[in-house]
């Protein structure tokens, strides 16, 4: 894989370590550090203060039961989780999330070529698939909140830079683009939002109302 | 005293009776002058072997001493998080026998046993009050199954050691905001525009696991 120069910033790399994000934006997180090892170790860390800051607390006594009753939970042996499939061309936590690889994703048209699917998330925020074939762009749009998007394939470019596999382009209000895919390859990408994009011309205000944008 | 007992292999109401009777052998002393006895008279990394000997031995003095000093950490950051008292309490046992039950996946290089228990009981967090799905990154292949370098667990435990020691030394306001982004009281938004965060001070201090992956990486 090509050098990943776009990474996650550091506060969204501690509310993932903190647990207060988003199930949508945890599971752009979680796919990101799949692929980078450089936001992995940064995340690592972020437990490490976790951990640190849970010893150091002040403590709440448990009932007088309580270790017994944790042996009986560990009598009853440990929960089972499903294995993850194997072969599947995307990293195992978006894996879990379309219920295999990208040949699985069932694509719905939402106009000038573009295609997405949305994932089953909590609603707090929106994760979905997009699918930019080579040269095709995304409506002109801003943020009322922030929009993570994480490239799994090919490459887009906006005015800010250019996005290839791995990358991830962190949007918030301020930020106004047209996400161009590059071409030579389609481009498909895992974005989440946690409020509603706001685009500029009409006709993606009223695909917006359809699809969820 | 030492007991060890292969749980797993045990069935029945004996299991309770066996093993409430490893906790109260122990508890025996007054809790808190037996607790300080145990943080005074161990190295602080004295946790990996308790981790080490449920590990290797199903070893339930071990998991009774870790029960005791983690159990009220991990029920007070559930508490902090937004946990009713009762809920905070069940899923305090929870974590505890996921403890056990994982027990063989941790490695004392990569974290430090309460960074890996505060992942658990965030875990634990996540799914029973947020009611969501958490999705954890993919498994980094390590290679065939290898004990750990004693060098690594040392310098692992020594920089968690020195991260605590400097997490103390932050001003009092600095510490709060953390507390605050890690308890949940700051959300997403409020911790990206909050500027007060002492990131820069963290992230001196935090290069941790970042070398040794480097190392396995290559």
């Amino acid at each position: 894989m090509n050098k990943i120069t776009h990474h996650l910033s550091d506060q969204l790399l501690i509310g993932y370590s903190a647990g207060t994000l988003p199930e949508a934006f945890n599971l752009v997180v979680a796919t990101h550090l799949s692929m980078c090892d450089e936001c992995r170790a940064a995340a690592q860390s972020f437990d490490s203060i976790g951990g640190a800051l849970m010893q150091a607390q002040p403590t709440e006594d448990l009932g007088d039961a309580a270790f017994a009753k944790t042996m009986a939970l560990i009598a009853k042996g440990p929960k089972v989780a499903a294995p993850a499939p194997a072969g599947i061309d995307v990293p195992d936590p978006l894996s879990a999330y379309i219920g295999g690889g990208l040949s699985d994703v069932k694509w719905r048209p939402i106009g000038l070529g573009v295609r997405q699917a949305v994932l089953k998330t909590s609603h707090a925020a929106t994760a979905r698939l997009l699918y930019i074939p080579s040269g095709a762009a995304v409506p002109d749009h801003g943020h009322r909140g922030t929009e993570l998007t994480l490239v799994l394939q090919g490459a887009f470019r906006d005015k800010t830079a250019r996005f290839a596999a791995g990358d991830v382009e962190v949007a918030d209000e301020d930020l106004h683009h047209k996400p161009v895919a590059e071409i030579g390859h389609d481009c498909i990408c895992l974005a989440a939002t946690d409020a509603p994009l706001r685009f500029s011309a009409w006709v993606p205000r009223v695909a917006q109302s359809l699809f969820r944008l | 005293m030492q007991m060890k007992f292969n749980l797993v292999q045990q069935t029945g109401a004996s299991n309770h009776q066996v093993a409430y009777a490893a906790f109260n052998s122990n508890a025996i002393y007054d809790q808190k002058a037996n607790f300080r006895a145990v943080t005074q008279t161990t190295p602080k990394n004295t946790w990996v072997d308790h981790l080490k000997r449920i590990q290797t031995d199903q070893d339930q003095q071990a998991f009774a001493e870790l029960f005791r000093y983690f159990a009220p950490r991990v029920k007070a950051f559930l508490m902090k998080s937004g946990a009713a008292p009762g809920m905070a309490e069940d899923c305090t046992q929870e974590v505890m026998a996921t403890l056990w039950h994982k027990a063989h996946l941790f490695d004392p290089s990569r974290a430090s046993v309460s960074t890996w228990i505060f992942t658990i009981a965030r875990n634990k967090n996540i799914d029973a009050l947020r009611k969501q799905r958490r999705p954890e990154p993919e498994e980094l292949t390590w290679g065939p199954e290898a004990e750990p370098e004693a060098s690594d667990v040392l310098a692992m435990q020594q920089q968690s050691d020195q991260l605590s020691q400097a997490m103390k030394a932050l001003p009092g306001q600095q510490r709060e905001l953390i507390e605050k982004a890690y308890f949940g009281d700051l959300s997403h938004g409020q911790i990206a525009t909050e500027t007060g965060l002492p990131l820069g001070t963290i992230k001196s201090r935090l290069r941790l696991g970042l070398s040794k992956l480097r190392q396995t990486m290559e």
